[in-house]
Parts: C-alpha cells; sequence; structure tokens
C-alpha cells in the first residue's frame, strides 16, 4: 500500500484524470478519479473511505495511464474499494461473478441447458430481482467444451522452440476456438505451444475487492507457470487483462509479493506484443493472403495498461487489403464484471456509446478487440461480431485451409 | 520497436512535430507519460507579449528580440519559423478556426478580467478582443466553481485601455439546467452545452438580460468537438458577438486542439502511447540507439533513426532541479544550460520578477540539436523543442505556445529531412 500512496504526494490536482474518466463522464454517482483517489485517500488512515461513491469507480485504470505526475490512482482507489467491502460485506452476487472458473467447471458439461438459462428472459428478471445481475447484461455462452480438453489431445508439427500459453477462463470455458486459433498462429511460426494446466488468475476477485481469494489465485496461477518461466520461456496471453495481473496488477494492486510471480511476470507477453517481437527480430511469418474487410478496432483499456503500444495495429497493418478504423473511444464501458451488475449497467452502456457509435459508423464486417468480455459487450451493444486479433491473422494465415490440405 | 521518429511528450511541441513527420511519411511514435500540457492551457498562440515592454507587433518586434537575446529558442528557429509555424496550425485545424496574426498581438481577458496579449486565438475567443474597448457582459455558469464573473467583470472595467477607447463590463450569473450536480468541471458543462436543448435554455436566459450593444463573455465551455456549432449558435442566437475565456483547468479548447491533433497523427499513421515512461537511452556513436521505456513489466527499447525531445519545461518535470542544488533533464540527462551556479541564488522574492532560474534548460544548435556548454552537438539525432529548450521565460514574455510550435514544427522539418537523407 505504501508504494502506491508514496505516488499521492505528485498529484498537482490538474484534473486531466478527471477529464478522461469514462465512468465520471457518464454519470453523477461517481465523483472522479481525483476526488475518490488522491483526494479522499488523506482520510483513510487505516479507515474505511470517507465515502461509498468509491464503488462506482470501474477500475479501468485509464486514469493512471493518462496521469502526467505518475500518480496512481486506479491502484490506490482499487485498494480502498477493498477496504470498503472488508468492513462493508461482499454481495452475494460479486461473490458469483468474480469466480468465471468455478461457474465454467460446473456449467460446462450442463452447458446447453446452463446457456438456456441465462439467455431466457423471465429467469433473467429473477436472477436481476434475487441477485442484482442486469437482465440485459451480456453473459457469456459456454461453449459445452474446455480448450484444456483439446490442448490435451492437440498434437502440434515439430518445432525447435518453445513457449507457454495462458489462455484464461475466458478462452477454456468460453471461446475455445481463439485457444485454438492462438496455438495455431504460434504454430504456424514454428513454435511448439505449451499449454499447462491452469486455473483463474484472480482478476475478477480483485476488481470485486476480494483480495484475499485474489490472492491465493494468482500465487498458484503463478506456481503452475513458474517452472517455465525459470527455464526461460516465454508465457503468452490471449486474455489481455489476465496478462496484465500477471505481469503488474497482482503486484501493484494486490501487493504479492512472490517469487514465482515475479518470474512469471518477468517472461509475460500479451500475444499480439509476442507476436509484434518477432515481427521486429524479422521471426514472423508474413504470408499473410488478403483480408478484404473493414474492421473497427477498440485497444481496450487494460490492453493499454500494458504499456506496450498497439501491436495489434501493428499486426494488421501487415494484412493485405485490411482496413482498419481505430476507435478514438477510450472504454467501452463493461470493465469485466462492473456493466453486468443492475445498478451499474446502465453505466456501462453510457461509457460505451462513443464506442458503440463509432464501431456502427464503419460499416463493418467485423469489430476486433484484445479483452473478452469489452468484446462481448461490444458485439451486444453494436449487434457487430467482435473478435481478437489473432482471429484475424488466423484467417490471413488461412489456417484452416492449410490445416484441411494437410489432413487432406 | 523500430520507428523513423520517437517523440518524448505529447504536448503542443510534441504534438505537431508527430504529425508533421507522420504526413512527411516518416514513422513515428509519440511517447508520453501522461497526457499533455494542452490540457492545461488555454490553447491561444501567444508569441511574444513582453520583450519586456508591451508588443504590439510580433512580427515588428522578434527581429529586435532576437537580436537582444541570442540564447532565446526564437534566435534558433527565426521569424519565418514562427510566422511558418502559425500558418500550418491554421490550415491543420480549420475547424478551431485560428484567427490573428504576428502583425498585432489581440488583448483577450483572463478569468481574473486582465488582459493578455495573444498573436492567434481560436475564433471562438476572438470577440474577447479589448483593444478597442466596448460593452462587455462576462456570463458566469452557477455550478461552475473557480470562475467569477464578478471578478472578472470588475478588473476589465478598470483594465488601462492601449488605443484610448472606453471599456465598460458588467457580471450575470446564470444556472444552466443541470440539477443535482455537486461538481461540475469544465469539460462537462462543455458536453452539455453540445445538447442543444441545454443551449436554447441558456440562451433564452442570457437574452433576457442581454442589453443592446453588449459583447458576451462565458467561461471557455462552448462545446467540445462540436465546439464551432455551439460557438455559432450562440452568437447568432444572441445576435452579438460571444466569445470564450479560459477557464482554469480542465482547459477545454485545449482538449480541443490535442483531440485534432491527435486524430491528425493517427490518420497519418502516427501512434500516440500515453502511460508508459521514458526513462534513459542507449547511445553508440554519437548517436543515440534507442531510448528505454518503461512497459508494465519490462523495459522495452524503442529504436529510432531520430529522436526529439518534447517533455516540457520545469512545469511539466522536462527540467528538475535536483536536491544536490542542479538542474537536469530528467529523461535523456542532457546537459542544462542558462541554470544558476550550484550554490549561486536561485529565486528572488519578487515573485514576477526575472528569476535566476527562469531560462534554465537544454542549450541548442540552430538545427535544434542539443549542444553541451562549449556549443557542440552531443547527439547527432537528438533534437529538442518547446520548454525543454533553455533560454526564454515563457511566463514574463507570453511566448510559451508561440515556442512550441516554432520549434516543434522546425525540429520536425530538420528530422523529415535527416530521414528522408538516409533512405
Amino acid at each position: 500500500m505504501e508504494l502506491m500512496r508514496a505516488s499521492l504526494d505528485h498529484c498537482v490536482k490538474c484534473t486531466i484524470c478527471e477529464t478522461y474518466c469514462p465512468v465520471s463522464n457518464a454519470t453523477q454517482l461517481f465523483p472522479g478519479p481525483k476526488y475518490v483517489g488522491p483526494q479522499a485517500e488523506r482520510f483513510r488512515i487505516g479507515d474505511i473511505s470517507p465515502d461509498a461513491s468509491l464503488d462506482y469507480c470501474s477500475g479501468c485504470g485509464i486514469c493512471t495511464q493518462v496521469c502526467p505526475q505518475g500518480v496512481k490512482i486506479a491502484e490506490i482507489n482499487s485498494q480502498a474499494r477493498s477496504l470498503l467491502k472488508e468492513t462493508k460485506g461482499v454481495r452475494l452476487r460479486d461473490k458469483i461473478i468474480a469466480r468465471p472458473a468455478v461457474g465454467g467447471r460446473l456449467a460446462t458439461p450442463v452447458a446447453p441447458v446452463a446457456n438456456w438459462v441465462l439467455q431466457n428472459r423471465p429467469i433473467r428478471r429473477v436472477i436481476e430481482r434475487a441477485i442484482g445481475i442486469h437482465r440485459s447484461a451480456p453473459l457469456p455462452r459456454f461453449a459445452g467444451r474446455t480448450f484444456q480438453r483439446w490442448a490435451r489431445k492437440h498434437r502440434g508439427p515439430a518445432a525447435t522452440k518453445s513457449v507457454v500459453y495462458f489462455h484464461g477462463c475466458g478462452a477454456n470455458y468460453f471461446e475455445p476456438r481463439l485457444g485454438e486459433m492462438t496455438v495455431g498462429v504460434l504454430e504456424h511460426n514454428g513454435f511448439e505451444v505449451i499449454v499447462p494446466k491452469q486455473d483463474c488468475c484472480g482478476l475478477p476477485l480483485q476488481s470485486n475487492g476480494l483480495f484475499d481469494a485474489a490472492r491465493g489465485y494468482v500465487r498458484r496461477l503463478a506456481a503452475a507457470l513458474a517452472p517455465y518461466a525459470r527455464r526461460g520461456l516465454p508465457i503468452v496471453s490471449s486474455s489481455t487483462s489476465c496478462g496484465l495481473m500477471l505481469k503488474r496488477e497482482a503486484r501493484e494492486i494486490l501487493e504479492v509479493e512472490d517469487d514465482d510471480l515475479q518470474v512469471v511476470s518477468e517472461h509475460m507477453y500479451d500475444i499480439c506484443e509476442f507476436l509484434m517481437m518477432l515481427h521486429d527480430e524479422g521471426e514472423l511469418k508474413t504470408d499473410l493472403g488478403s483480408l478484404p474487410l473493414t474492421v473497427p478496432y477498440h485497444a481496450p483499456c487494460q490492453q493499454k495498461g500494458h504499456g506496450i503500444g498497439s501491436p495489434a495495429l501493428d499486426l494488421f497493418g501487415l494484412i493485405p487489403e485490411l482496413k482498419v478504423v481505430e476507435q478514438i473511444a477510450e472504454c467501452c464501458g463493461i470493465a469485466g464484471t462492473y456493466g453486468v451488475k443492475k445498478e451499474k449497467y446502465g453505466i456501462a452502456m453510457d461509457v460505451g456509446e462513443t464506442l458503440f457509435q463509432g464501431v456502427k459508423a464503419a460499416d463493418p464486417d467485423v469489430a476486433a478487440c484484445d479483452s473478452e468480455t469489452c468484446r462481448w459487450h461490444i458485439e451486444h451493444a453494436t449487434g457487430v461480431r467482435t473478435v481478437h486479433p489473432v482471429e484475424l491473422l488466423h484467417r490471413a494465415y488461412a489456417l484452416d485451409l492449410r490445416a484441411g490440405a494437410s489432413r487432406g | 520497436m523500430t520507428f523513423d521518429c520517437v517523440v518524448i511528450g505529447a504536448g503542443l511541441a510534441g504534438m505537431t512535430a508527430g504529425v508533421r513527420i507522420a504526413e512527411g511519411g516518416a514513422r513515428v511514435a509519440v511517447i508520453a507519460k501522461g497526457v499533455g500540457s494542452l490540457h492545461l492551457g488555454g490553447a491561444t498562440i501567444d508569441v511574444l507579449g513582453y520583450a519586456p515592454e508591451p508588443v504590439d507587433s510580433p512580427r515588428a518586434a522578434l527581429d529586435d528580440f532576437i537580436a537582444a537575446n541570442p540564447d532565446h529558442p526564437y534566435a534558433r528557429v527565426g521569424t519565418n519559423a514562427v510566422s511558418g509555424s502559425i500558418e500550418w496550425l491554421r490550415d491543420h485545424l480549420p475547424e478551431i478556426g485560428f484567427v490573428g496574426d504576428l502583425d498585432a498581438n489581440l488583448q483577450l481577458p483572463t478569468a481574473v478580467g486582465v488582459a493578455k496579449p495573444s498573436a492567434v486565438v481560436p475564433r471562438s475567443m476572438a470577440a474577447g478582443d479589448l483593444r478597442a474597448g466596448g460593452d462587455f457582459v462576462i456570463v458566469g455558469l452557477e455550478p461552475l466553481k473557480d470562475f467569477y464573473p464578478a471578478y472578472c467583470a470588475d478588473n476589465l472595467a478598470v483594465a488601462p485601455l492601449t488605443n484610448g477607447g472606453s471599456l465598460r463590463a458588467r457580471a450575470i450569473s446564470i444556472a444552466p439546467p443541470v440539477a443535482g450536480e455537486a461538481d461540475v468541471s469544465p469539460l462537462g458543462l462543455a458536453r452539455r452545452l453540445g445538447d442543444p436543448e441545454t443551449r436554447k435554455e441558456i440562451i433564452r436566459t442570457i437574452s433576457n438580460r442581454l442589453e443592446p450593444g453588449e459583447t458576451v463573455g462565458m467561461p471557455a465551455v462552448l462545446g467540445v468537438d462540436d465546439s464551432p456549432a455551439v460557438w455559432t449558435d450562440l452568437s447568432e442566437s444572441l445576435g452579438t458577438g460571444v466569445f470564450e475565456i479560459p477557464t482554469l483547468p480542465p482547459s477545454v479548447p485545449g482538449i480541443r486542439v490535442f483531440r485534432k491533433l491527435l486524430s491528425l497523427l493517427r490518420s497519418a499513421g502516427g501512434r500516440l502511447l500515453v502511460g508508459p515512461e521514458v526513462l534513459g537511452m542507449e547511445a553508440e556513436g554519437g548517436r543515440v540507439t534507442a531510448v528505454k521505456v518503461d512497459t508494465s513489466t519490462r523495459i522495452v527499447e524503442y529504436r529510432a533513426a531520430e529522436f526529439l525531445l518534447a517533455s516540457g519545461g520545469v512545469s511539466a518535470g522536462g527540467i528538475k532541479l535536483g536536491s544536490d542544488w542542479r538542474f537536469v533533464e530528467s529523461v535523456l540527462g542532457l546537459p542544462v544550460a542558462l541554470a544558476p551556479e550550484p550554490g549561486g541564488e536561485r529565486f528572488l522574492p519578487d515573485y514576477f520578477g526575472e528569476q535566476p532560474a527562469a531560462r534554465a534548460g537544454v542549450a541548442v544548435d540552430d538545427a535544434l540539436r542539443a549542444v553541451d556548454s562549449e556549443g557542440n552537438v552531443i547527439y547527432e539525432n537528438v533534437r529538442v523543442a518547446g520548454a525543454t529548450i533553455a533560454g526564454s521565460e515563457p511566463w514574463r514574455e507570453k511566448s510559451g505556445n508561440g515556442i512550441a510550435l516554432a520549434t516543434g514544427l522546425a525540429a520536425a522539418d530538420e528530422i523529415l529531412e535527416s530521414v528522408k537523407g538516409g533512405d
């Protein structure tokens, strides 16, 4: 806590964070990052927050990124929110939605039923009344199979170099095709892809203020990945927010000091970052076919939190005929589990309005975004199918066709 | 990461340079620790207001000023570059509609009702020119803290007029329909003024209290991206001149300029990275080969043929005073010129006087490359723009944005020439 708090003194009250805060710009219920952060923090010496409006912070992290003075506003607010929850208690709903892996394990065998229940409007109204998940909020569909299961059976081509894949809960339970495409792209570039057994990184628990549980998850995940990192193997993630959790947030927000986490974070790469690094070294295959598509691209807040620029845009630049429309909107509004909550769904829709308009205005074939919950939210709000950048790369490499050809 | 040019800093100097370099066909990344000072300043281009006597025409004064101040950034680029940079800005941001030129300074009111000389100003501010006098009504918006219309109007009413005209000013305060809000920022209000219904209500209230012949001054919250339409609507509906007065931060006029420049940068293929800090550099054989950028867990090298340092001066942290009383350039560690000797007097009691440390910064040659105390170029491919350059006192001269714009674009030209020459 002291490391983050020390940055408070650098605040000059310039209000740049407030200018960029997507939430305070959309609702009067949140007074803004400067107010609940550097200002209110002075009243939080070993005690709870002076007011509960802090809970309306979505944790997107934009305030920290835009602060010219280096104040860790988002991190301070996350920690204060956890303290607030400790004293005021955490709702049952938040405990449920913060554990996607538990839900995934329970629902996967009965996916058709689970999906029917979660898409059924009368039932959703009951769920909303009972626990406060908004009836219209975009909930992902269970795939009915796991990526882990596919990976255990999958045999890749012979390779001379190896990479470790941290797929996250999203790819495991909801988007196993994304996991398969990520493996396909990496294998096409000459890698053996190692998929260790892995569980949730704890990020949804962290953003719901359940720090102790989050620490348990992230430590276990770090322990599972650390042996590979110690061998010097790079670890890539197609879930940009979960990758950021391992890179930085577990250390800065949860204050986990752990040798396993340290070595894992040093070897952690966002998938697009990793692929562009290969390209920089002349090692990325550029046998990419044309994709005559118009694609609005939204760099999600957590992707920007990596501080790696926009490698997805660089990758898109390698695909002939692909027309990419970079979105200027800062945030889609969902912020992980924030926008599925009954009292916050409307805010999440308002926050994303600029982005939704931008996506629709592009009259696109598909949209692209690095983060799973943001993709689901954009798709829900615009009706435009929204994919991870890797999917476009996979198509441009024509990997499905190649796989078919090699089988045939 | 490899680029033709890496620009450090996203203020007016860094952003305009980034746009020019990108439009010139080079691959450019602008890297900034946070978003820049455009969000804080008033977006007027103040070229030269005091030298130190009041300047009526920057064009007429600049040559003498340069001769008298050979260490000044304007002396490095010359009057023509200053003039050309303003034309560039006017052409590139037609929505802002910059008016004025180097021939004559306008005198615009600040939020506390003091006349400030600016050469070029957004169209939405021009009707506030005090030189010819006139009847002004300053309209306060009640939820907006830190803008006191009576304070502004009372000071304006007693402001000395150089042209001998007469100036009258009075204040009114109105309550726009923003019910239920405790804390409204200028940006929040500006967004609401984009709403035609809110605007109609405001126009009606002002109309009722407007007297014939009065020009209307308002805090600078007349829309964000839609500001031309908002300002036109207010001017036409009220049937008189309407002008914006820059507020305390956040500065909506500055944000408009930043957003336009960012959009130009992106359409020209340039990149902006906000958040990661540049920690230092790698150099070899008199050239910088890469800057080291702090990403979330790793230091990543951004390699480039050319580098532009536009990290700001003391107020932005580009120049720092160490605990050992030495001034340092905080990003690349370049030597700081015109700083007081360690142990010497750094600050004088007269706040507005000429402070010993005021001109501290990085000295540059005519190609805006950083030079050492002997005048030798330190790195062939490191240029400096804006407030990081030594030799100016922008707050006394009223020259900050003028210097940022002229040196940013001049550096961009040098960089483009060098990148193209290297091909």
